[in-house]
């Protein structure tokens, strides 16, 4: 990473390659403003305890319990390799359950979710306000960004004080994603637009935290309202020498973590890298205002503002949601479906995950609920062979042959993947909406990179193997030679007295007997030697 | 409420195979009805035969290898390739030269390779190539176009019909209505070291290549700019095989005008432009990168130049595209763009 493009960083905008202009539909959930009333109290929140990218979390209270509003219901497990998060209740009331619930998931698969009865009364822990957060230091700030539970909230889910503390010193640069660029999801956008003072807190802190000069808030081009908006609160904090905002043409993916920073620096973060290695830090303009939550009002991270909108939704709009909320209470609220409704989907259209059923809850990673009538989908395509058109070349951002790559995972001839660079995929999924053919390219790119990392751990673990066999190979020909070594030591040591010469043929034997048993149970010889090589 | 769980992306996809195919279609229209201007209804009577049998063809071949008929017949790529076959040949030619030429492509060139998207070679080149040389004598009775012949003599529907049936009827004969093309004149006035003015005092010549079909390209050309404006095609394979052809071209005639032919006359001339927006582009057989459609068009650029000038046959266009179509995977494979994040 050259020093000059990081200094020259948001100035000038750059390309990235492919990306698709999408029609972006997000006027029909964010033309009006945020709901006057609160969404009303659900009866029962079901709270997935693994919201996070991680290890899941150690739950800390069990079914009977009565628990507040913002009190930790589980805690990050012990194992300090993977990073956790915090979950907090959503509101007062009682633990019913802790099972196994189907949450919104790509595998579609079950998690253990901790059921909240609510009691309506909604009643707060005690929460510890700062007044003055600059009196607080690195260590105390991040640890309260860890207590309030905070991962990324743009969708990736990663703890955001592990991010906060790999980024130590090193970073110089913080980018705060506003660039939302998936069709649909208007969720940031009303955020900046209703609340840009908080981001711009968020931001005050974060600088703080990671001891930066420079943050870039990234919206696009005709996000104009947020640009006066936030320009407006950034004046009012009196940050303006260190806040910028900036707009990048509207592009999808432009949001994606690693073609932001193309366009901001014109410089790609190397392959296998994260954007710390190059000082950058990316986080979701959503998150800057949790963290001011978090910190300022000691408030945990227990609702956020979801998109609820799709031709299948009778009133489309933005509304705070607690995490935990079942979909089908958020769905009546926003005046339930229209007639053609035809599925669900958590996300924006193109990398959402389609979802079972409405009674699965609202997590902290759903930035969108869209609901899609049967126009919108259309028909089930039949997926037909690859014509080589390059369509999928021609938009793919990272630069890749999404056509190879898919013939190359229905030939299982996975060994050839690293060599296309299928690691460098984004999932983005502009291949597979340009594809004439309808292939499901994106899916076939997960099966592979799954399949790629079966087959790294395999090579791992037989690379161990071997060293482990080489290592125990190379002790016994040395154990052979010391103890040949040893035996010609005594033979000429005894050759002058022959009256032990009973003794030493009952030796050699021994030793013989043990060689024997060296040689034909490799598996006992390899303890014997152990401990032998210890003493 | 349940749901059925959709994969991504859940948007309506921009683009399908026989969306794409009936673009290419409609895209012929204006050179096809220019065509059938300059030579008579038999070119529409070629382009419905071609269909019926490549479509017969089509749906045996599936039914033979098990496959799903509908969504193969009706991405229309079997039709796409008989229009191409069919305006190759001359508007006369006997009925089953586009039933060998239909054979060669549907069920060799394109079903003996995998079917759609398997195959290597371009089918309706193979087709025309295939028939080229086992027929050479049919292949060779062009028509005059309309202006060169009296207009009597342009033979109507039934005259039409009739001759691709059942051969020539008795009051018309073959010299009388038909003419060497421009190219044919061309190459052999050069052998015979004759000056290009002097060649192209023979009325076949328009203003820049033959008359007729200079305006038959034309009329290909604006089809060809509207598949890509309508970004069914991209624009790399048809500028780089037209630039290559003017750039290699224009030093030899700026030269020596006198014994080589202006680069117009070169891509106006032949099935050049046609090759150039229709046939080049054939996904399945050419480059998907860019840079490697370029490379692509630039070797058919200048195959096709060499056999024009040194080859056996006149036009050199399907022979061209049916070796591009060979180098087409190895200049992908070194045409390959940097992943993101990986050193250049
Ligand atoms: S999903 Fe992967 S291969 Fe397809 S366009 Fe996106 S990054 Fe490229
Ligand atoms: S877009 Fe689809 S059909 Fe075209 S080359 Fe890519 S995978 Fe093949």
């Amino acid at each position: 990473m050259d020093h000059s493009s990081i200094e020259n960083i948001g100035k000038h905008l750059h390309n990235f390659p492919g990306g698709l202009k999408l029609k972006h539909y997000k006027a029909l959930s964010c033309s009006k403003p945020l709901p006057a009333q609160q969404l009303p109290l659900s009866q029962e929140y079901i709270i997935p305890v693994s919201q996070h990218l991680g290890r899941p979390a150690e739950i800390i209270v069990s079914p009977g319990q009565q628990v507040k509003k913002g009190q930790p219901l589980s805690v990050p497990g012990n194992a300090s390799s993977t990073p956790g998060a915090y979950v907090h209740a959503p509101t007062s009331g009682e633990i019913v359950a802790i099972e196994q619930r189907p949450v919104p998931h790509p595998s579609g698969l079950n998690s253990t979710c901790i059921i909240l009865r609510a009691d309506g009364k909604d009643d707060w822990i005690e929460l510890e306000p700062v007044t003055d957060y600059r009196q607080l230091s690195r260590q105390q700030l991040i640890q309260r960004v860890q207590m309030a539970g905070i991962v990324g909230l743009g969708g990736a889910v990663f703890p955001t004080d592990i991010k906060l503390q790999g980024g130590a010193g090193s970073i110089d640069t913080l980018i705060l994603n506003g660039a939302e660029c998936e069709p649909y999801i208007s969720c940031d956008e009303t955020l900046m637009k209703q609340d840009p003072e908080k981001i711009i807190q968020g931001a005050l802190i974060l600088s703080q935290v990671l001891n930066i000069k420079r943050v870039l808030v990234a919206i696009e081009d005709p996000m104009d309202a947020c640009y006066q908006k936030l320009q407006t609160s950034i004046k009012t904090l009196g940050a303006a020498d260190c806040i910028k905002v900036v707009r990048v043409p509207m592009l999808y993916p432009e949001g994606g973590e690693r073609q932001l920073i193309q366009v901001l620096s014109g410089t790609e973060v190397p392959a296998g890298k994260l954007p710390v290695s190059m000082g950058i830090l990316v986080l979701n303009v959503a998150t800057a205002a949790a963290i001011k939550d978090a910190i300022i009002d000691g408030k945990p991270l227990i609702e956020r503002l979801v998109t609820v909108t799709g031709a299948g939704i009778c009133e489309p709009q933005n509304v705070v949601a607690r995490i935990g909320t079942p979909i089908a209470d958020l769905i009546s609220f926003c005046g339930g479906y229209t007639p053609g409704i035809a599925s669900l989907v958590m996300g924006g259209p193109l990398m959402g995950i389609g979802l079972q059923s409405d009674s699965l809850p609202i997590i902290k990673a759903s930035n969108c609920i869209l609901a899609l009538t049967h126009a919108d989908i259309s028909s089930p395509q039949v997926e037909m062979p690859c014509i080589n058109c390059g369509d999928c070349v021609g938009v793919c951002p990272a630069g890749l042959l999404p056509q190879t790559l898919q013939m190359v995972i229905r030939a299982e001839n996975f060994e050839a993947l690293e060599e296309l660079n299928l690691d460098a995929c984004i999932e983005c999924g502009c291949c597979d909406y340009i594809c004439p053919s309808h292939i499901p390219l994106v899916d076939y790119f997960r099966y592979g990179k799954s399949e790629q990392r079966v087959r790294t751990v395999e090579r791992k673990q037989s690379d161990l193997a071997k060293l482990r066999f080489d290592r125990r190979e190379k002790r016994l020909a040395k154990q052979q030679t010391e103890r040949r070594a040893r035996h010609l030591k005594r033979k000429q040591a005894l050759a002058g007295s022959s009256d032990k010469k009973d003794s030493v043929a009952a030796a050699i034997a021994r030793a013989k007997a043990r060689k024997q048993a060296l040689t034909t149970t490799p598996r006992d010889s390899d303890s014997n030697t152990d401990s032998g090589e210890q003493s | 409420m349940e749901f059925s769980r959709s994969g991504a992306p859940h948007l309506p996809p921009e683009n399908t195979v026989s969306k794409v195919m009936l673009q290419v279609i409609l895209a012929l229209i204006p050179g096809i009805l220019a065509m059938v201007w300059f030579f008579g209804v038999g070119v529409l009577i070629q382009i419905a035969l071609s269909i019926l049998f490549a479509v017969l063809l089509e749906w045996a071949m599936l039914k033979l290898r098990g496959k799903p008929i509908r969504p193969f017949l009706s991405d229309y790529s079997a039709v796409v390739t008989a229009i191409l076959f069919a305006l190759c040949i001359p508007p006369l030619a006997p009925w089953w030269i586009s039933l060998v030429g239909m054979i060669a492509a549907i069920v060799v060139a394109k079903h003996l390779y995998g079917g759609l998207g398997q195959n290597i070679f371009n089918p309706a080149m193979v087709a025309y190539v295939v028939v080229l040389i086992a027929f050479p004598l049919e292949l060779t009775r062009w028509l005059a176009p309309r202006g060169l012949i009296d207009v009597e003599l342009l033979p109507g529907l039934l005259q039409s019909l009739q001759t691709i049936i059942s051969g020539l009827p008795a009051n018309l004969s073959w010299d009388a209505i038909t003419q060497a093309t421009p190219l044919d004149l061309l190459k052999d006035g050069v052998e015979q070291n004759q000056m290009i003015s002097e060649i192209r005092q023979a009325p076949v010549f328009g203003n820049y290549g033959g008359r007729g079909w200079e305006w038959i390209a034309n009329f290909f050309a604006l089809g060809g700019i509207w598949l890509i404006w309508r970004r069914v095609i991209s624009w790399h394979i048809p500028v780089a095989i037209i630039a290559s052809v003017i750039m290699i071209t224009l030093p030899a005639w700026l030269y020596d005008p006198s014994s080589n032919p202006i680069p117009l006359q070169h891509i106006f001339s032949g099935a050049l432009v046609l090759c150039a927006f229709f046939i080049a582009t054939d996904p399945v057989t050419g480059c998907a990168s860019r840079r490697g459609k370029i490379i692509f068009g630039l070797g058919v650029a200048i195959l096709t130049l060499t056999i024009r000038l040194w080859g056996g046959y006149p036009d050199g266009v399907a022979f061209a595209v049916l070796l591009m179509n060979m180098f087409a995977p190895l200049i992908d494979r070194y045409t390959r763009p940097r992943a993101y994040g990986k050193p250049r």
